[in-house]
Parts: C-alpha cells; sequence; structure tokens
C-alpha cells in the first residue's frame, strides 16, 4: 500500500525538526548593546572588561552581561537608555583608544548559540541606516601611476646622464622628447630595462625624437585592482573609527564599493568622512625665486605655486619630503604653546629617514604643510554623465625648520578642532589610492524600518491565513495536510535565511509572501490528479499513487522555469532586488520538499496502512 | 468543494480567433501608451532625490511645496505617501549642490514648518550614471530570463512550445509595462522585480498546461490537435484557477497590509497573475496551434517503434 520506507520518514522528521531548531532564534527579543574593539594603539583584553565594568559601576547602570568575542567585547543592556548612559560613561573611561558601535544582539539562551543557530540578518530597509554605493575612479587611478611613472623616468634619465628635452603625460602615455637619435635610443633602452611594467615605442618627426612608454594592460589591470583593493582597506579603517556595529563594506563589480551601516542615521557626517581625500604633502619652500614672477605666470621650473588659506601666495618645490601615506599614526589635540588645534603625526621608517635627512640639511628654511583634497562629481551634460574632478591644494602652515626632527612631529594651522579631529581620522585610516564619488545613497530610518517589519510580518501571515482557509475548505483533510506542509515551508525558509545569514529585505518579504501563495501550487497540481484519478474510477489508493506520480514531473517543470527567473534575478540584482530573488528561490526549493515528500509522508500516515473507502480530498 | 463538479468542456480554442483580435488590440493599446506616454520611472532609474518625512499630525502639501520652493526647489513633486501625514518629495538632480546638501536643504525646509519635530523617514539618492546602468541591466536580465526558459523548455518539450511560451511571457510583461505606462503608476526597482516574477509565475501557468498537452498527445489517439489542447485546458482549469486564486489572496494581502512602498510591487504582480491565468489558456495555446503543432511532434522515438510493433 501507500508506505513511505523507513529513511523517507525519517529524513521529512530530521529535515523539520532542524528547520525548526534554527528557526527558533527569530523569535528571541533583541537587547541593546555596545561593542567594543580596539584600535591600533589598544586591543581588548581582561583589563578593559574590568576597566568596563568599573566605569559602569561608578556610573550606575547596571549591565546584563559582558561577554569577550573574538577581539570584541559586548556588553547587553536592559534597554536603550542604559544604553546611551553607558555609551557616555565608557566613553570618558576608554578614550579614543577604543572603538564603541551601539547595537542590537539576540538574547538566546547558550545551548542554542552554542550551536551556532544566529537570527535572520535583517536588511537595511527593516533595521534603519546608511546604504551608499561608491563608484572608483579607475581612469584616475592609472592617469597617477602613469603620473608617478613619468616622474620616475625623469629622475632615470637624469641619473643616467641622458639629456632630455621635455617628459610629459599625454593621456595614460609618457612622451619623452629628445634631439637626437642615439639619445634617444639610448633612453628607451634604459627604461625598458628599469620598468618592466612599461610598454615602450619610439618615432621621430619634425626634427624631434621620442620615446613613448604606456602601461601595459596587465600592469593597467594591476594597477586598478590595487586601487580597489586598497579604497576597500582605508574606507574599512574609516567606518570602524565611526563606531557603527556590523558594518559592511563589500566590492560590487569592477569599479564599485557598498558600504552599509546598519542603525547609522547620519548620511552627511559619514558621507564627508567616507569621501573626504585629505591628506597632507610636506614641501621645502623654494625661497631662490622671487613668488611675485611666478603669479605672474613664471613659475620657475623645479617648484609650484600654491596659496595659503588666507590667499596668499607660497612658491614650494615640486618634490615632495613625505605624503599622507607615509603617516602610520596620528591624533589631534590642541597646541600647547600656541592654543590652536593640531595634528600630531607618526611617520613610518622610510619617511622618518627622509625626514630627519631634510630636516637636517634645511635648518632654519622654511618648510610647508600641504593639505590636498579631491572630489569628483558626476554632472549630466548634454544628457551624458560626465565627470568634473577638482584638487583643493592649499597650504595650511608655512614655517621654519627650528631644529632637525624625525618621524613624530605636529602639525598646526587648521581652522578648528573638528578639523583637525577629521583630518587625524583621515591620516590614521590612510588615503584613498584613487578618488571616489557616491553615486547612490538611502538612509532608511528607524521608525519606517520598525514599520515596514510590521508591515511585512501582518501581510505574510494575513496572507498565509487566508491561503490556509482555502485550502482547508476546498480540498478538506487533503488540504488540512497541505497547510500543514505550507507551514513548514515557512519554518524551513526562515531557517535557510538564518543559516545563510542572507539579507532579509522588504522585498525579501514580499517574496515569502509571493512563495506562500505559489507552494500550494504543486499541492493543488497533486490533488486535482487525484480527484481525476477517483473520477476515473481508480480506488483511493492507486489515486493517491498515482496522483503524486503524475504530478511529479510537471511541479519539477514549473518550478525549474520560476527557479530561472529567480537566478537571472539574483545574478542582475542590486540589494533589494537580490532579497527578493533569494526568498523567491529559497521557497521555490523548500516547498517542492514539504509539498511534495512532506505531504506524501502524513497523507500515508493518515491513508495508507488500511483500507480506505473514500478520500477526504 | 470543487468549483466544477466534473471535468469541463469549455471550447477554449474555438474562441482563439476572438482571444487574438483582444490580445492583439491590447498589445497595441499597451505600446502605444509606452510609445507615447511613457514610464513614470522612479528615482532608481532616472536619478534624483527622494525624501520621505513623517509628521506628527496632517500636513497640507501646498505648504510643503511654497516651503521647498522657497529653498529653490520649486521643480519639487511634493505628495502623500500612504497617510496623510507621510509626504514624499522627490527633488531633480541640481547642479550647484551635491546629494546630501540638497536632502539636508530640503528637510530643514520641511522641519519647519511645524513645531514638534518631524521624522525623517527615508532619503534616496540616486546618481545619473546608475540609472542608466540599471535601465541597461534590467532590459539584459529580462532578455536573459527569457533566453534561458526558451532553452530549458525548448529541451524539455519542443521549440515550438518555447516559443509559444515565450510569446505569452512577451504578452504578459508588455501588458503589465503597459498598464503602469497607461495610469501613470510609478515604476520603480521593486516593481521591475516584480515584472521578472511574473515571468516565472506566467510560465509555471504555462508550463502546467504544455505539460498536459504532451501527455495527451500521446495518449489521446483520436481528434484533431485542437481538439486535444482543448480537453488539455479543460483538464488543468481548476487547478489554473485555484492556483490563481492562493496566488491572488497573499497578493491582495500584501497590497493592503504589505505598506505603500510594496503597492507598485503588488499591483505588478496581481496584473500579471491575471493576465498570465489567461495567457496560458489563450496565447501561449493558439501560438502552438499557429504555427502548427501536431500529434507526431512529441512522440517520443522510442514509443513510435513500440506502436508500431503492435499495429503489426
Amino acid at each position: 500500500m501507500n508506505q513511505y520506507p523507513l529513511w523517507k520518514n525519517l529524513l521529512v522528521v530530521i529535515v523539520v525538526l532542524v528547520g525548526a531548531l534554527f528557526a527558533l532564534p527569530n523569535i528571541y527579543d533583541q537587547d541593546p548593546s555596545m561593542e567594543i574593539s580596539g584600535t591600533r594603539r589598544a586591543t581588548v583584553d581582561e583589563t578593559t572588561m574590568a576597566r568596563v565594568t568599573q566605569a559602569l559601576e561608578k556610573a550606575g547602570v547596571e549591565a546584563k552581561g559582558i561577554s569577550a568575542e573574538n577581539t570584541k567585547l559586548l556588553v547587553r543592556f536592559r534597554n536603550s537608555e542604559d544604553q546611551l548612559k553607558a555609551k557616555e560613561a565608557i566613553a570618558k573611561e576608554l578614550g579614543t583608544d577604543y572603538n564603541q558601535a551601539l547595537t542590537l544582539s539576540p538574547d538566546l539562551p547558550d545551548w542554542l548559540s552554542s550551536l551556532g543557530a544566529e537570527p535572520m540578518y535583517l536588511g537595511l530597509d527593516l533595521r534603519g541606516g546608511i546604504h551608499v554605493l561608491i563608484d572608483v575612479d579607475m581612469e584616475a587611478a592609472v592617469e597617477q601611476a602613469v603620473e608617478r611613472n613619468s616622474g620616475d623616468i625623469r629622475t632615470l634619465l637624469r641619473k643616467n646622464k641622458v639629456r632630455y628635452l621635455r617628459v610629459s603625460r599625454e593621456g595614460e602615455t609618457v612622451v619623452v622628447k629628445f634631439n637626437d637619435a642615439t639619445k634617444r635610443d639610448k633612453a628607451e633602452q634604459l627604461i625598458h630595462s628599469e620598468f618592466r611594467s612599461l610598454a615602450t615605442a619610439m618615432s621621430d618627426g619634425g626634427g624631434d625624437y621620442y620615446v613613448r612608454a604606456t602601461l601595459k594592460p596587465a600592469e593597467r589591470r594591476a594597477v586598478q585592482k590595487f586601487a580597489l583593493e586598497q579604497n576597500i582597506t582605508t574606507l574599512r579603517n574609516r567606518v570602524n573609527a565611526l563606531g557603527v556595529a556590523e558594518p559592511l563594506i563589500q566590492q560590487q563589480g569592477d569599479r564599485r564599493i557598498v558600504v552599509q551601516l546598519p542603525g547609522a542615521q547620519d548620511p552627511t557626517k559619514l558621507k564627508e568622512i567616507l569621501g573626504a581625500t585629505a591628506t597632507l604633502e610636506y614641501r621645502l619652500a623654494d625661497t631662490e625665486h622671487s613668488v611675485q614672477d611666478a603669479v605672474n605666470g613664471r613659475v620657475p621650473p623645479g617648484s609650484k605655486l600654491y596659496y595659503e588659506r588666507n590667499g596668499q601666495p607660497v612658491l614650494l618645490k615640486k618634490s615632495v619630503i613625505v605624503t599622507g601615506n607615509q603617516i602610520i599614526d596620528a591624533s589631534s589635540g590642541i597646541d600647547q604653546r600656541s592654543g590652536q588645534p593640531m595634528v600630531s603625526v607618526r611617520l613610518d621608517g622610510p619617511g622618518g629617514n627622509r625626514m630627519r635627512r631634510v630636516t637636517n640639511d634645511n635648518v632654519s628654511k622654511p618648510m610647508a604643510v600641504v593639505f590636498i583634497e579631491n572630489r569628483v562629481v558626476t554632472r549630466m551634460v548634454d544628457g551624458k554623465p560626465v565627470k568634473h574632478r577638482t584638487k583643493v591644494e592649499e597650504v595650511i602652515s608655512i614655517a621654519n625648520i627650528l631644529e632637525p626632527f624625525g618621524n613624530r612631529f605636529q602639525t598646526t594651522g587648521l581652522d578648528t578642532s573638528e578639523e583637525a579631529r577629521d583630518l587625524a581620522l583621515l591620516l590614521r585610516a590612510g588615503a584613498l589610492a584613487a578618488p571616489i564619488e557616491i553615486v547612490e545613497e538611502r538612509t532608511i530610518g528607524p521608525s519606517l524600518g520598525q514599520d515596514n517589519i510590521d508591515q511585512g510580518f501582518m501581510s505574510v501571515v494575513i496572507g498565509m491565513v487566508l491561503v490556509m482557509i482555502f485550502m482547508a475548505v476546498y480540498y478538506r483533510v487533503f488540504g488540512l495536510v497541505a497547510d500543514l506542509a505550507l507551514s513548514m515551508n515557512l519554518v524551513l525558509i526562515i531557517a535557510i535565511l538564518s543559516m545563510l545569514q542572507a539579507t532579509l529585505t522588504l522585498p525579501g518579504i514580499a517574496g515569502i509572501v509571493l512563495t506562500v501563495g505559489m507552494a500550494v501550487d504543486a499541492n493543488v497540481l497533486i490533488f486535482e490528479r487525484i480527484r481525476e484519478e477517483i473520477r476515473n474510477g481508480n480506488t483511493p489508493q492507486a489515486s493517491i499513487q498515482a496522483g503524486y506520480a503524475k504530478a511529479f514531473s510537471t511541479i519539477i517543470d514549473a518550478n525549474i522555469t520560476t527557479l530561472i527567473a529567480a537566478v537571472v534575478l539574483f545574478s542582475f540584482g542590486t540589494g533589494p532586488i537580490k532579497g527578493f530573488a533569494v526568498t523567491l528561490a529559497i521557497g521555490i526549493l523548500t516547498s517542492m520538499f514539504t509539498a511534495i515528500i512532506g505531504t506524501r509522508a502524513v497523507i500515508n500516515w493518515i491513508y495508507g496502512r488500511r483500507r480506505v473507502k473514500a478520500l477526504a480530498v | 468543494m470543487q468549483i466544477f463538479k466534473k471535468t469541463t468542456n469549455f471550447n477554449f480554442m474555438g474562441g482563439r480567433k476572438l482571444a487574438l483580435i483582444v490580445s492583439g488590440a491590447v498589445i497595441l493599446v499597451a505600446l502605444a501608451s509606452i510609445a507615447v506616454r511613457g514610464l513614470n520611472l522612479g528615482i532608481d532609474f532616472t536619478g534624483g532625490t527622494l525624501v520621505e518625512v513623517g509628521y506628527q499630525e496632517t500636513v497640507d502639501l501646498p505648504k510643503v511645496r511654497e516651503a521647498l520652493a522657497a529653498e529653490g526647489f520649486s521643480d519639487a513633486t511634493v505628495q502623500h505617501f500612504g497617510t496623510s501625514r507621510d509626504v514624499l518629495v522627490r527633488l531633480a538632480p541640481r547642479d550647484d549642490a551635491d546629494s546630501s546638501a540638497i536632502s539636508n536643504t530640503a528637510f530643514t525646509a520641511m522641519n519647519k514648518l511645524v513645531d514638534g519635530q518631524a521624522d525623517l523617514r527615508r532619503v534616496e539618492y540616486v546618481g545619473p550614471q546608475v540609472g542608466d546602468e540599471l535601465t541597461e541591466d534590467g532590459g539584459l536580465a529580462m532578455l536573459y530570463a527569457l533566453i534561458g526558459i526558451l532553452i530549458y523548455v525548448g529541451i524539455r518539450f519542443e521549440y515550438r512550445f518555447a516559443v509559444g511560451a515565450v510569446i505569452a511571457l512577451v504578452h504578459d510583461v508588455t501588458v503589465t509595462i503597459g498598464i503602469f505606462s497607461l495610469f501613470q503608476v510609478e515604476f520603480d526597482l521593486p516593481v521591475l522585480a516584480a515584472v521578472l516574477a511574473v515571468i516565472g509565475y506566467s510560465l509555471n501557468d504555462t508550463i502546467v498546461v504544455f505539460d498536459r498537452i504532451r501527455e495527451n498527445f500521446r495518449k489521446i489517439r483520436k481528434g484533431s490537435a485542437v481538439e486535444i489542447i482543448n480537453a488539455s485546458l479543460n483538464q488543468t482549469l481548476t487547478r489554473t484557477l485555484v492556483t490563481s486564486m492562493t496566488t491572488l489572496l497573499v497578493l491582495i494581502a500584501l497590497f493592503i497590509f504589505g505598506g505603500e512602498i510594496i503597492h507598485g510591487f503588488a499591483l505588478a504582480l496581481i496584473v500579471g497573475v491575471v493576465v498570465g491565468t489567461y495567457s496560458s489558456i489563450y496565447v501561449a495555446s493558439t501560438a502552438i496551434i499557429m504555427m502548427g503543432i501536431s500529434k507526431d511532434d512529441l512522440m517520443p522515438v522510442e514509443k513510435e517503434g513500440a506502436e508500431v510493433e503492435e499495429n503489426l
């Protein structure tokens, strides 16, 4: 008769139990809590824990629990009021050496969290937060690399005493001009053997001889890959310094970076910090030439004209002593002597050595600090997007070198303490390897997030209850079995989403609702077949057998084609669409299991062992 | 309970000429509307800034418009969103300020209108290049989905079935988009997702019908292709209606209770399911008849051999 082998029954029971177990974390409440993590200057250890405990005691805040997790400390509170009070107290105690982030963490019993079970990961549209899509200016990254190369070529030719007329950059090509062919040939050989990354070509015309050096395609790709990776690292450092729990920084496509900050609410501040390309350069002033001549357009070679913040022109040497890339640590404060905001800086080994050598050789000569900022904005010109790049270069301080110094020193000349603080943060986090532009931004307020959860949950429940009533009325016992399968299907979808930690978004919930409607389709197909078989005069048991067997291939075909659509959606989709595709795909797979194997197990259990005169279908 | 006490015997294919005229007319209207009126594209596609503000009390839209115009946003579209306390503002991209400045200025102006603190519920900014890419990717995604389906159905059934299924899909997608164009309902990213889901749903329906047609072609010896297709449509009719009904039940729940953000999404699916149900009966089957499908096309090679033996 209609009976499943033991293993199939066991399979259904095990899947249901495991599913229920992993779906379970979603019904627990979330505690307001705080994550404390170390920075480059400090790590989280037992002393940190003791300090935090003490600070909380002093502030009169009772923590629900403090636990160390990897390199982080997680402090739970009973309510968000305690959480805010504690943030103040802990920030005072630990200072800027530690990052603190407010978050929510589920209050799971130990046995459940030890299994690795976690609640679903809610997308920003459900929990509130900021989503930013960043475009990395790859063309600028390549141009910067070419610019560096042209400088290196100049140095190489000078070192080898090959006289050239001019080194210039034409787009992504370095062009070196000579007045005779032998010098040109020698230079070409030198460049060819010294720079493996460049492809060289020679040409002549109008009595001049040229070497053209371009980046090899592989090198060009490497430059872009590096720029993207470096930018991701830098953005991660910056975001961590902002103190947001569970930030997501991820590459998307071949030139975009997604930054998602759950719970964050101040997009303006975030964009300032993310998008800032502010960095410092230290240069010697050119005291041998007239500034006035330079202002009138006669800038001496080897020097460049800059302006101070008050508009005063300054002539500086082109060669840089150190750049922001060589700064490994920076902090802000107030200068003891002048009372001005200052940034205190520490350089890496080579940078420190160079600074020591240059300052030693130039005591009592003026040195300038240049503040550099790149901005990119895309605007529509005649219906086409055009990138506008602007570079701000300002001299923020210029002072005589009193005595030689090495890898630690201070810079003043900033307008406000806040500017000093932001600049220190940027210097600490490292510079961006290529300018970036924010091309998409979505901020969801916490109230909207909660509304979305409530409304989404409500529509799932109402939709499901309607379908269940319909099925029970229309197919009676079989309908109730289908309803059971439908509930199991929902539990399995939630369990798999929790296990994969896939992001649940509002369209994702819509995907679940849609699956609920379509999941019963398999059962409708089976039950209609069973009715047909009975109408054709078959026995109840044979009808069940035939109904399931005949509907099977139809169900598979219908679901695979829907799955194709889901996969296409996933591969093309951005955030919210992906969420929809994921739940749709998971829902199709789980519904096939529950609607075919699950219902059959129950139907067999109800009707399988005995003689049945009629089926309640 | 049953919709029909016994297997029905409607002559669906008898009305296929009428269906052809109706579908053709509807498609023409849809295409004409898309060409003339275009789509009311959301900022996901056009680029721009969107700000949703929640007030404590009801707020008048003209006042909001005035306040925004005073800040130089005279071209802003202002509307209530869901309730009369919620206001949604769309701002076109501006040359003289970046996105964060735009949304900040707009919110500050809107906040000044009331005594209490207004709640900044949502800010969305989409750059012009992202919108362009999305339009392109969306079109490509639809194309890929159709090609994938064409191949799968072609392998599992026969090429005429594949073409028939794709014609039905194109029909459904065109009508759904056409309705969004005709009534100028906003077409945003979730709606695009819904249209792609319509492809999945409508196909599901069509495949079930095709499956039965294939089965009957092999099983029923007598009768013309049209008769067999008619029988197949009648046999699957209850299932088609029941599944459409359950899907519509959840979609209506989603439309009513899912909140304003999901309205367009739910609407696209509701339209898609209704049209998809019609097209799996009329469009897909009509298409395969017009392409001259016959029993021989679906006889598996081995079985043909077996039959020959029987006849001997």
